[in-house]
Order: structure tokens, then sequence, then C-alpha cells
């Protein structure tokens, strides 16, 4: 299992070659891209905080349990930290498993719930501006009044 | 014995630092530390309604126990990804 909160370039093939197993027929992989445009708006350039020891304990209890539900083979969650320019991959998955279906679901499913639970932040930053994005699909939105869910 | 409290993006910025230490108090629990802070960074009241807490790095309810020695890690809406 690799596991990684860095601000280091992320690198595909590294999580590709963490979770390849001989038994393991099918390699799903997720890249999360800085997009140069946000609610219309132009986008110049995130900037990532984190809480790095419980981001990677969160994603670690996420990986263990994707493995169990998913009855997969492996799996590696990388998140970047720091500036990231467009284009850059903010966020790396990759899941293996005997068959193609379980790492489809697994992928989609581990996405969503770094999401909701990894305590990472991204600022967007534009030429005239910047401001912390308050994720939709957190858990801490599921508690906001549903005015504050508006997006 | 101390707590030592974090703070992190959109909170860092609105306290001015992203860590600091507040004394322990018999029976602290998340709520009552909280409590404490907003005394003296009444800015922090303005996030505790998508505000999560994490002792020692597992998320924790408000009335979750903070005992000496603890990290008290304040949360704001996670946006990783």
């Amino acid at each position: 299992m690799l596991i990684r909160v860095t601000p280091e370039r992320l690198n595909p093939e590294e999580a590709i070659e963490a979770v390849r197993r001989d038994e393991a027929g099918a390699v799903d992989v997720f890249l999360g891209i800085v997009r140069n445009t946000n609610k219309g708006r132009a986008v110049d350039h995130l900037v990532y905080d984190a809480y790095p020891s419980m981001a990677e304990k969160t994603m670690r209890e996420l990986a263990e349990e994707a493995l169990a539900r998913f009855d997969l083979t492996d799996s590696a969650v990388l998140h970047r930290t720091g500036r990231l320019e467009i284009g850059e991959t903010s966020l790396l998955v990759a899941v293996s498993a005997g068959h193609r279906a379980a790492t489809f679901e697994a992928g989609h499913w581990l996405v969503n719930e770094v999401k909701r639970r990894v305590p990472v932040w991204k600022k967007e930053v534009w030429a005239d501006g910047e401001e912390w994005i308050e994720g939709p699909e957190s858990l801490g939105m599921e508690r906001a009044p549903a005015t504050m869910r508006g997006s | 014995m101390v707590i030592t409290v974090l703070f992190f993006a959109s909170l860092a910025d609105a306290v001015g630092t992203r860590e600091l230490s507040l004394a322990h108090v018999a029976g602290d629990t998340v709520a009552s530390v909280r409590d404490r802070l907003i005394a003296v960074h009444p800015q922090v009241s303005e996030f505790t309604e998508t505000l999560l807490y994490a002792v020692d790095e597992e998320y924790a309810d408000e009335d979750a126990p903070v005992p000496a020695g603890a990290t008290l890690a304040l949360i704001p809406p996670v946006s990783g990804g």
C-alpha cells in the first residue's frame, strides 16, 4: 500500500508499479488535475494546505477499507501539497484487483471518500484575488445549513 | 500540561497562526477548549457551523474528551482532490 502527502510532483508510473500484482488483471488509475477555470472564473494556480500526518492516516484507513470492501489486491493514494500550476496532478489514486469491475468501483469510491474526509484544502488564486475553497462534498459541509450548500 | 491547537487553510488565515498552546483544564472536551479559544480569538466563532474537530488525528465529536498533552485540530470543510 502506497500512501503519501508530499510537495513533490506525483508520478502515476510509481503508483501503478506499487499496485501491480501477478494475480491482478486490472489496474485503475485516477488523476485529479488542476483545471484552468472554476465556476466561470479563470484560475491562475492552486495552493494546497494539509494536515499531513492526519491526511496520511486517513488516506491509509480509506485505502484499507477499500481493500476489504472491493476485494482489491492493493491500492495507492497520493496527494500533493503546496503551489500547483494548471495541468499538474494534485491527487493520484491507483487500485488493482483480479478483474476490472472491482477496480472501477473502488477507484470511484476512494476518490469520493478522499474528497469527503482527508484534511487537505485548496486555495484558488485568480489574477485579482484568492479564496480558500470549502469542498461541497466534505464531511463538514454535510452539517451546514442548506443555504450554505448551494454550490 | 498543555493542549496543542492546530489551524489550517481559511481558519489559519483568520486566526493568524497555524498552532498555539492552551493550558489544559480537568474535564476538557472539544467544546470546552473551542469555547476558551473563541474567548481569545472570537473570529473562530464564524467557522463553527461547518467546523470538524480531530483529537490526536482522529475525527472527534464536540463532547469528546481532550486529555492533557493532546493535539486538537480545527478542520474547516476539506477540499482536497
